[in-house]
């Protein structure tokens, strides 16, 4: 068996974020059969198949041109969850939940209108980690009263999560404790163990004039190097995006609020324009065919804009059943 | 005497000896002044960089540009650009709604 293959991430996205479908050590082999023996051990689960929601940047607050329908993206992405049969196990949520306000109490009332909107979901096994727009003006104090620790890790049937703050000090960087204590944490799992990280900046450098990369980046992968499946999941640049390194893949998750153009192909950094007739057409319905990440295009429309319910268009399609 | 005007004039054209020519920018939300500075391919530069409200970061990877600047610190860092081309510094301590602006242009020439 090729030892790779333990962990199966495959994603599909649906409309503003990825439906990812994990598969860990299910497989015969000893290296498998060690790890299955290890995480019934340490947790007392069993290893099996299960799904994750990654969602991302709802940016909860943010008033503008470039989406002038506020939470309506992010309320769309929670009835489409909520629609999935079966359930995911974990939605995992990987920054810039909501949009800074330096207005006192402002800030404090968005996250708490992001809390309200999170608890319609019939998951209740949601992670977060912050973006730059939620922790990086005050070092995390307000986002902590809300979602906890910045940085942390759990187990779920056989996976490691560990959730790496890339934006609390203020710059693109991870830091040397929090890097120190990812290595000691590692530490504790065999080589063969599968690693799910979520960030909220990419853990390579994409982009670096457009501060899509993590300064530290290099030294957090290397930290990940002994395993052998290693997946990182990530938001911040508002767009699909899939890249391979020598030891992991990455994923970055579409915006709930506005996209970002190619940054391949553009030279300005500005939000996609919004489309009237197709509010969500840069958040609208991605489907990520593995193994080559090609992305296939849904439309995905508001019904007081475009006159067909996202949801229902989404049903018709079978993307879900 | 032809020794020392001669010594003189190399001094005076490669530049041995000279401090290099320094560059004064100050940041601040959301805005480097002045916001293109150019600079001739060889010429080493000190970047002397105030921040006046808050703290800012000033980088630039190609240049090897990676300041971090504070309201109550001076900033400086020296730099030969070997390479012709625009090069986009930003800000990159987060400073608020308009931070993902913050940028100059560094043109070397």
């Amino acid at each position: 068996m090729d030892r790779r293959s333990f962990l199966k991430v495959s994603g599909m996205s649906l409309g503003v974020g990825a439906l990812i479908s994990v598969a860990p050590a299910m497989a015969g082999g000893s290296a498998a059969a060690t790890m299955r023996r290890w995480f019934r051990r340490q947790n007392g689960e069993s290893v099996e198949p299960f799904t994750l929601v990654q969602l991302s940047d709802a940016h909860v607050g943010f008033q503008g041109p470039p989406n002038p329908t506020g939470t309506k993206a992010f309320e769309r992405a929670i009835d489409i969850i909520n629609g999935l049969d079966p359930q995911p196990d974990l939605i995992l949520f990987t920054g810039d939940l909501t949009h800074e306000s330096e207005t006192p109490g402002e800030h404090a009332k968005r996250m708490q209108l992001f809390r309200t909107l999170t608890s319609r979901l019939k998951t209740k096994k949601v992670m977060y980690v912050p973006g730059e727009h939620d922790a990086a003006l005050d070092k995390g104090t307000l986002y902590r009263q809300f979602f906890g620790e910045t940085h942390y890790s759990f187990d779920h049937r056989g996976v490691h999560f560990v959730a790496v703050d890339n934006v609390s000090s203020g710059k693109p960087a991870v830091g040397a404790e929090q890097i120190a204590w990812l290595k000691r944490d590692l530490s504790r799992f065999p080589a063969s163990t599968p690693v799910i990280v979520f960030t909220h900046r990419p853990l390579f450098d994409l982009r670096s004039d457009w501060e899509w990369f993590t300064k530290d980046g290099d030294e957090v992968m290397n930290a990940l190097a002994p395993f052998e499946n290693v997946t990182v999941l990530y938001g911040h640049i508002h767009r699909h995006d899939v890249h391979e390194t020598a030891h992991a893949k990455h994923y970055a998750s579409r915006s709930l609020i506005f996209g970002f153009p190619d940054p391949m192909s553009s030279g300005d950094k500005k939000p996609v324009a919004f489309n009237k007739d197709k509010p969500f057409d840069n958040l609208g319905i991605q489907r990520v065919v593995e193994p080559h990440g090609q992305v296939a295009e849904i439309e995905l429309t508001l019904r007081e804009y475009g006159g067909t319910d996202g949801v229902q268009q989404i049903s018709k399609t079978g993307l879900f059943i | 005497m032809k020794r020392l005007i001669a010594l003189l004039f190399l001094i005076a054209t490669t530049g041995v000896g000279q401090e290099p020519r320094v560059i004064a920018i100050s940041a601040k939300r959301f805005e480097f002044t002045p916001s293109q500075i150019t600079i001739k391919r060889g010429e080493t530069v000190t970047l002397r960089v105030t921040a006046e409200d808050r703290d800012h970061g000033l980088f630039q990877k190609e240049l090897g540009l990676d300041l971090t600047l504070s309201p109550d610190q001076i900033a400086e860092a020296t730099i030969t650009p070997q390479t012709a081309g625009r090069f986009i510094a930003i800000c990159d301590n987060f400073c608020g709604s308009g931070h993902g602006n913050m940028k100059m242009v560094i043109l070397v020439e």
